[in-house]
């Protein structure tokens, strides 16, 4: 009971506002910190792969910014199901803080798809399975930013994106079966639980490192946008007109 | 340090446009991104200065309606 209550009072655009001020310095720092060690590794430690020579060293920003633009996605579907279900203020909130990174990280991973992709197979763009659903992700964030953004009702707003948001989620492991459902171009999975990764360990260290560092930015960056969309939505009230950093 | 020379570390053995296009884009839309987020808070910011001034405006004549 205490527990839920407390999970209540952080959400609290009041209370949460303050304690996102408090905690995206940290987690920004520590973004830094791993990413320079992740790139540090990356780049001067892992060795040349015996395959692919230096060309492989795209998958420390590949598969990061990948499985960031799925886990964004499914982290925007959570807070929607809650704001449909709770209809507490700081889901929506927190869904439309998450699309543009979400958006920006699925744009990297065919960005960078396509940088490795033709040196490796001959081609900037194939139509598999995997390419093509991962190109419907970034055509959902963008989907969800233009609905959002064209509804001026902030609720109503909210609402329809929840749906897009929650209905584009089977699209998630569409994308990350289809390595297996399908024959693809697209290699098998860098890393799985049920077996040994199909890498060297100190390139997999490098991609691991990567992949927290880009989990914190996006953290980082979620906590930092949502306090502008509660300044945004909470302009007309007393706490919000009484921040020192409106005074100032 | 695997890297011989500055120029070989460019290079990446022939490969070195598709990595380095990966990596300045990469850095780039995060650097666009950072800045986006700071632009749209100081706008914020700006917003609720407006919003707070004319609740006052409001105010004054509520109390004093001359």
């Amino acid at each position: 009971m205490t527990a839920s209550l407390s999970w209540f009072h952080y959400a609290a655009p009041q209370t949460f506002y303050g304690l996102a001020g408090r905690l995206w310095p940290w987690v920004a720092a520590l973004a830094t910190l791993l990413g320079a060690v992740g790139l540090w590794i990356g780049f001067a430690v892992a060795p040349t792969d015996f395959q692919q020579g230096e060309g492989y060293r795209i998958i420390f920003v590949h598969v990061p910014a990948s499985w960031m633009s799925m886990i964004i996605y499914l982290a925007m579907a959570f807070w929607s199901v809650l704001l449909l279900v709770f209809n507490t203020r700081l889901s929506g909130m927190m869904t439309r803080a998450l699309a543009p990174t979400g958006a920006i990280f699925a744009f990297l991973s065919l960005w960078t798809g396509a940088l490795w992709g033709k040196p490796m197979w001959g081609a900037w763009w194939v139509w598999d399975a995997r390419l093509t659903s991962e190109l419907i992700l970034f055509f959902l964030y963008l989907g969800y930013i233009a609905l959002t953004s064209a509804i001026d009702d902030t609720r109503r707003a909210d609402r329809a994106g929840a749906l897009i948001a929650i209905v584009g989620a089977i699209n998630v492991p569409i994308i990350y079966f289809s390595v297996k459902w399908w024959n693809t171009l697209h290699q098998g999975a860098s890393v799985s639980l049920t077996r040994a990764p199909s890498m060297a360990q100190i390139m997999l260290w490098g991609m691991l490192l990567m992949a927290l560092a880009f989990w914190l930015y996006a953290i980082a960056l979620v906590l930092y946008r949502v306090r502008t969309l509660i300044l945004q939505r909470e302009a007309h009230t007393a706490w919000v007109q009484a921040l020192p950093e409106v005074a100032a | 340090m695997r890297w011989e020379s500055w120029a070989e570390f460019w290079a990446m053995g022939g490969y070195g446009f598709y990595v380095w296009g990966s990596m300045v884009v990469t850095a780039l839309l995060m650097a666009l991104e950072v800045w986006q987020a700071r632009m749209a808070r100081r706008e914020a910011l700006r917003q609720v200065q407006a919003q707070r001034a004319l609740d006052a405006l409001a105010q004054d004549k509520e109390t004093d309606p001359s």
